[in-house]
């Protein structure tokens, strides 16, 4: 695919002036600890009993130790590693959703994530419907919705369908939809965990003219994803993770080529 | 994005009360409180034909049966039974959807809780919200009823709303302090639906206060929250008095202290509801 050809030319120009940007996301020192019972307890029940016979023994598992990550203003991100590797939990962090148990996490801006597939939205709704219950998620009043609406609808491509409920739609149909809401709203730092799959190739090329739009506005986007070409295509930097760690932080195709070389040395 | 000179700064260190934090964040997020209500009701209903009427006709068919009962059955209801019953019913039944809503929607609601920074009193507060709006509806079909068995409306029921706001707030403060509750542990939302069903048999909702035992009386009223709430529910509209001060102040702190009481424990806790996978 040689779609985004053009977009990696203008990704690299900016690259030396990007680090002098103002930083947007700051983490220092994170950790995130899970408490892992040795056995799991589920029920209330389970857990008098077993405390009762003293079996109650907690694990330590550190999703993240010790992260120290700047991500500044207008870059594109990536973010890879294995599975496990904390890249979720790194994004929960940005996304405000979890509280690190250590370190610190400072976030100037706006942040949406992208919802995977309709998280957030109802079946039983119509298009139209979820269109303002997914931006009420997102914090905007009715108002500030139906300004966007149609630009929303107009962008998805789904003004067919906006009175049928979702649970008629096909997985791409949602997908567009999902897309073009999280996207309407211009956050500052956009969240993409292994989203961008979804969709024909009409909607995929779609879609990165807008992130292009959205990193000329000055906004930061984070990417995940376990698809190396798409990370060398649109990301400039990138960060490996392994184990709660991060191993490598740099230039894309740096970054890809140490975790490619680790990887294969594994295996 | 011009603007993200004044965007706003989120600082993990730096963290205030989580009750206000939390409150300010619901001022904020009111509208999606508002939609969340709205997808209740109308995901409940678009798929039967009778659409919003089963929120009426459910504590009707109820009355029905008990009344049939009691009267039958039971040897005689007291005069206006089917309208003490109904009105029963009516405040029970908010009672036990909210708090039930607001357990179910946080247990199911927190795929979406892990993904995208929300209030998370938001589920407890839609619920409220949609049991609310239930509860105004039924009213109309308790005012049919006190018409067809002639129980005289008085004016003392422009009072009504001081009822449903302890009502309200008593039925939040549980639901905060339940669903946190079974956060933890997924029995809880089970061992609630058995606490309700006793909580229900023992609150005067299908039953008449003077049908008690002198020496299970004390014990049965005086100790539960619920007892004052629905007498002072019923006292404006089917007794048609004022309430006595006393019950409304009694009402008004048990209320108070129980919706308190949740607020701070669900906010104390919520932060760990990410983690808990």
């Amino acid at each position: 695919m040689n779609l985004h050809t053009g977009f990696n030319n203008s990704v690299s120009e900016g690259l030396t002036t990007l680090e002098n940007n103002e930083t947007v996301v700051r983490l220092e020192d994170v950790g995130v600890r899970y408490r892992i019972a040795s056995e799991r307890v589920a029920t209330f029940k389970e857990y008098m009993i077993r405390r009762f016979q003293g079996k109650i023994a907690l694990g330590d598992f550190w999703a993240l130790h010790h992260v120290d990550l700047r991500i500044h203003k207008g870059e594109m991100l990536g973010l890879i590693g294995p599975n496990g590797a904390g890249k979720s939990t790194l994004l929960k962090l940005i996304a405000r959703v979890m509280r690190p148990t250590r370190g610190r996490v400072w976030v100037k801006g706006v942040v949406a994530p992208l919802l995977e597939f309709g998280a957030g939205f109802h079946p039983d709704l119509t298009g139209r419907e979820n269109i303002f219950l997914n931006g009420a998620l997102l914090g905007f009043t009715n108002d500030e919705m139906q300004e966007k609406y149609d630009r929303i609808v107009d962008f998805a491509e789904l003004w067919d369908f906006i009175d049928v409920p979702i649970r008629n739609y096909s997985s791409g149909m949602t997908a567009r939809l999902g897309f073009a809401v999280a996207t309407d709203i211009e956050p500052d730092i956009l969240i993409l965990d292994e989203v961008l799959s979804v969709g024909d190739e009409s909607f995929q090329r779609k879609s990165l003219t807008r992130m292009e739009q959205f990193r000329d506005q000055g906004a930061t986007i984070i990417l995940v994803s376990h698809n190396m070409e798409t990370i060398l295509e649109m990301c400039h930097r990138s960060a490996w993770l392994n184990q709660g760690k991060v191993m490598m932080v740099g230039e894309t195709r740096q970054v890809v080529a140490a975790y490619q070389k680790a990887q294969i040395i594994e295996n | 994005m011009e603007s993200i000179s004044q965007a706003p700064i989120y600082d993990s260190s730096k963290q205030g009360s989580p009750a206000v934090e939390e409150l300010r964040a619901i001022l904020k997020y009111r509208y999606l409180i508002v939609q969340l209500v709205r997808r209740d009701i109308l995901t409940r209903y678009r798929r039967s034909s009778l659409g919003v009427a089963w929120t009426m006709l459910n504590p009707l068919g109820t009355m029905l049966i008990l009344t049939i009962v009691f009267s039958q059955a039971l040897g005689g209801a007291r005069e206006g039974y089917a309208a003490y019953v109904l009105s029963g019913l009516i405040a029970w039944n908010f009672f036990a959807q909210s708090t039930n809503a607001a357990t179910l929607h946080l247990v199911w609601g927190g795929s979406l809780l892990k993904k995208i920074y929300i209030p998370r009193t938001s589920f407890a507060l839609s619920a409220t919200g949609t049991g609310l709006i239930n509860l105004l509806l039924s009213i109309i079909p308790l005012l049919i009823v006190m018409l067809i068995i002639r129980v005289p409306i008085n004016w003392t029921i422009i009072l009504i709303p001081i009822p449903i706001l302890f009502l309200t707030m008593f039925a939040l403060g549980v639901g905060l302090l339940i669903s946190t509750m079974a956060m933890y542990y997924a029995d809880i939302a089970e061992m609630y639906q058995i606490l309700l069903t006793a909580w229900m048999y023992l609150s005067p909702v299908i039953w008449p206060p003077e049908i008690l035992p002198d020496h299970l009386e004390f014990w049965i009223t005086r100790l539960n929250p619920m007892y004052y709430l629905i007498e002072l529910f019923r006292t404006p509209i089917i007794y048609g008095q004022v309430p006595d001060i006393r019950l409304v102040l009694i009402s008004a702190g048990i209320s108070t202290i129980t919706l308190l009481a949740g607020w701070m424990y669900f906010t104390s806790k919520s932060d760990e509801f990410a983690y808990r996978v």
